[in-house]
């Protein structure tokens, strides 16, 4: 039994303190029997708290602590590292989740939320009282990670983690690396062309021996936990072998009968079944969508390496740990959501960039050529309605700026209107907004109480808006070609999403455990999060938050080895009369038959046991017990938790 | 208001249950939480001692299929149910008063739905 209890109860900011009574907590916990201190916090987890309550544990001799703050999720092994290097055993340190499952689930009731949060602390007193010190114990993890997506965030990723010396398996949904950036052209801040960037990546990726690329490619199984996954992948036939000559693909294309909507160009053109590689899609080898082939086999006669026997292939790998990086989807606009799909010079911003790239000197839509462009902002992004996407894109403000910038640029004669909500190119995207401004773009303000009227009259299309930056006056432009610069929203994923179990927020977007103080792992040990299926984020941060998820598992996997929870079952030999239940239950033979003085007893294989638990309620006798969570401990926290 | 007392499991449920309150998706505040690694590990004793101590109601957020100890998890909670609701009418407690569901690390939503419901069924029996 631990005597001396130290406590601590964390504000998190406002975040617990505002729903919490932290006072009341701590005078309700004061008088518990063995607690030697209890102390309030405004975050507990800050530099200076985790010294000082290291300095209490030498300098007051504490023997347990017992930290009430958010999830252990997030701060379990931070408060463990405190304990440890005050030379206090990491077991005997007990956190209690106030945050998540006091504050914020009660937020709208406080004096109920404080309530909760005096329980759960006291059974965490009560818990540390019966904790034991207990040793980690080591097992092998495969220094291997399966990063999913091969955008130019899950390049980055692969490329980073291959020279620190991880194996990658790189695996790609689509039969071309590359992810949105070829569709774009030129990207903000310092122009590159976002084919080009697509091919130096890709580049770096084939030429290390350490990542194998697989397109084409899906999970379709996992099994284990972090260290040592394993998975399924299912490999859709390309129906092309070996590298076929341009000319031969191009006549198996122009032969393919079948046409569909270009996703590439976002359904501006159609593209045939037969799918000839973009430029900045890697590899530069064609493929047969086989959702839309009807196996006429025209392409066959066309082009010698087309092969219509192969089939999926499934293949298995070992993992340590994964890495997700999956992208986003521009968001659709509603029909007729200003206008969209009843007019025909309504289109979105990944629309026009297509649009852009396939014009040369003059640009034209639908026959029509383009002189007045009203961009109109924060499409799908920032909407006021709680089923709504309320966050900010974060892309669309320098994207839009650019585009107009280079629409001018390549097409002279160019008039911009920019129907905005505040513009936010922020960081070095600001030259972006300065170059737009110079030329002589025109921004207009609008907010969503007030949003811009579209109005066909005749054969001409107007937009209508009352610009907050001119006092809300009314004022109304001629537009040939109106572009809705529409956000992101996550990329479907279900089979992924149903595989890994990734939790998502509000927003729809994978979930990290921390945006700021972990912000990409997931609740998930061993599965990762990063780029845009994580929240908006142009291309510079994607690759920032790429490169922090290499970086993040390559310290995990690289030592080969992880610390495994001691907490194992433990026979008490007096108690057991050997009835072979608990070997039965045992799904990893970790437990076995041995003797002490003449008495068959069971005996736990500790490098076996897994510390599930599921031999313990088996036993007729209550002869076996899970470390860190007995019977005192488990009981005497129901007791504090059953206080009136 | 009923007590509700809930086993959740560390890498799976837990997370679901954060996520709740991560989404400020409300639950009634007499609901508490113990975490074990696995719901298999759940000793029938322990039930019966919350019931005991006065908790109206116990529920176990179980892995089911996403345990990553094994797929006889399942097979193992049930029987601990199984055992469970035995002592249970052994001492005149209904078989309603515990509750099990497979919640996932991302079912918050069903978590809140499960939990409400349960705490609404022990009220009225309750009344």
């Amino acid at each position: 039994m631990k005597k001396k209890i130290g406590v601590y109860v964390c504000h998190c900011g406002g975040n617990i303190s505002d729903h919490v009574d932290i006072e009341k907590v701590k005078a309700a916990v004061r008088d518990e029997a063995d607690v030697y201190l209890v102390k309030n916090t405004l975050f507990a987890c800050a530099d200076s708290s985790q010294k000082e309550i290291g300095s209490d544990i030498e300098n007051e001799h504490l023997d347990a602590i017992v930290v009430a703050s958010c999830s252990p999720k997030l701060h379990l092994n931070t408060f463990r590292g405190v304990a440890q290097r005050a030379g206090l055993n990491p077991y005997n340190y007990v956190q209690v989740n106030i945050r998540e499952q006091s504050s914020w689930a009660h937020s709208d009731n406080k004096t109920g939320a404080t309530e909760k949060a005096i329980l759960l602390v006291k059974a965490g007193i009560a818990k540390a009282k019966e904790s034991e010190a207990l040793q980690s114990l080591k097992i092998p993890a495969a220094n291997v990670v399966a990063v999913i997506g091969a955008g130019v965030g899950g390049m980055k990723t692969a490329i980073g983690l291959a020279d620190m010396g991880t194996e990658v398996y790189l695996i790609e949904k689509d039969f071309f690396v590359g992810g949105r950036t070829p569709q774009w052209g030129t990207v903000s801040p310092n122009g590159d062309e976002g084919a080009i960037l697509t091919e130096k990546l890709y580049k770096e990726v084939v030429r290390r021996p350490n990542i194998t690329l697989f397109t084409g490619a899906e999970l379709v199984e996992k099994s284990g936990s972090i260290g040592n996954f394993d998975l399924k992948i299912a490999l859709r036939p390309r129906f092309v072998s070996g590298n076929p000559s341009t000319e031969a693909m191009q006549r198996a294309a122009e032969a393919c009968p079948v046409a569909v909507k270009d996703d590439f160009n976002f359904g501006l053109t159609n593209r045939r079944a037969f799918m000839l590689p973009a430029q900045g899609q890697f590899p530069q080898v064609p493929a047969i969508d086989q959702s839309a082939c009807t196996r006429c086999g025209e392409c066959t006669a066309a082009c010698h390496e087309v092969d219509l026997t192969q089939e999926v292939q499934t293949i298995t790998l070992h993992v340590g740990a994964f890495v997700v990086n999956t992208g986003f989807d521009p968001y659709q606009p509603a029909q007729g959501e200003y206008g969209y799909g009843e007019l025909d010079n309504v289109i979105t911003l990944p629309q026009f960039r297509r649009l852009m790239e396939m014009n040369e000197s003059e640009l034209v839509f639908n026959g029509k050529k383009i002189k007045k462009i009203a961009y109109i902002y924060c499409v799908g992004s920032r909407q006021d309605d709680d089923e709504g996407n309320t966050y900010c894109s974060r892309y669309c403000c320098t994207a839009t700026s650019l585009t107009a910038v280079l629409a001018k640029k390549k097409f002279g004669n160019i008039i911009n209107f920019h129907f905005n909500r505040g513009i936010r190119t922020y960081g070095k995207h600001e030259l972006v907004y300065e170059a737009a401004s110079k030329q002589g773009d025109i921004f207009l303000q609008f907010s969503l109480k007030s949003i811009p009227q579209i109005e066909k009259r005749g054969n001409k299309t107007y937009v209508k808006v009352k610009d907050i930056l001119t006092a809300g006056k009314e004022l109304e432009t001629e537009a040939d070609l109106i572009v809705l610069v529409t956000g992101m929203v996550p990329r479907k994923n279900e089979l992924l999403a149903q595989q890994l179990k990734i939790p998502t927020g509000r927003d729809h977007f994978f979930n990290e455990i921390h945006m700021k103080l972990r912000p990409v792992e997931t609740v998930i040990d061993g599965v990762l999060i990063a780029g845009t299926c994580q929240s908006p984020k142009n291309i510079l941060e994607t690759v920032n938050s790429s490169m922090a998820a290499a970086a993040k598992i390559n310290s995990v996997l690289t030592k080969g080895e992880l610390s495994l929870e001691p907490t194992l079952a433990k026979v008490n030999p007096a108690a057991c009369d050997w009835c072979d239940n608990c070997s039965k239950a045992c799904p990893f033979d970790a437990i076995l038959q041995t003797e002490i003085n003449g008495k068959k007893v069971a005996r736990v294989n500790e490098s076996n046991c897994k510390g599930c638990g599921m031999c313990t309620p088996v036993c007729p006798t209550d002869a076996i017990d899970l470390a860190g969570y007995t019977n005192a401990q488990v009981e005497s926290m129901i007791d504090a938790l059953a206080e009136a | 208001m009923p007590k509700i007392l809930v086993f959740s499991t560390e890498k799976i449920s837990d997370p679901a249950i954060d996520l709740a309150g991560l989404l400020k998706k409300h639950y009634p505040y007499t609901v508490y939480t113990i975490s074990v690694p696995c719901s298999s590990c759940i000793k029938p004793r322990w039930i019966m001692h919350a019931y005991e101590k006065g908790f109206d109601g116990v529920f176990i957020a179980a892995d089911g299929s996403d345990c990553s100890y094994g797929e006889s998890c399942s097979d193992r909670t049930a029987e601990v149910v199984a055992t469970t609701h035995r002592l249970m009418k052994e001492k005149g407690l209904k078989p309603s008063q515990l509750k099990m569901a497979a919640i996932c690390s991302v079912c918050a939503e069903p978590f809140v739905k499960h939990i409400t419901s349960f705490m609404k069924d022990l009220s009225q029996k309750e009344n």
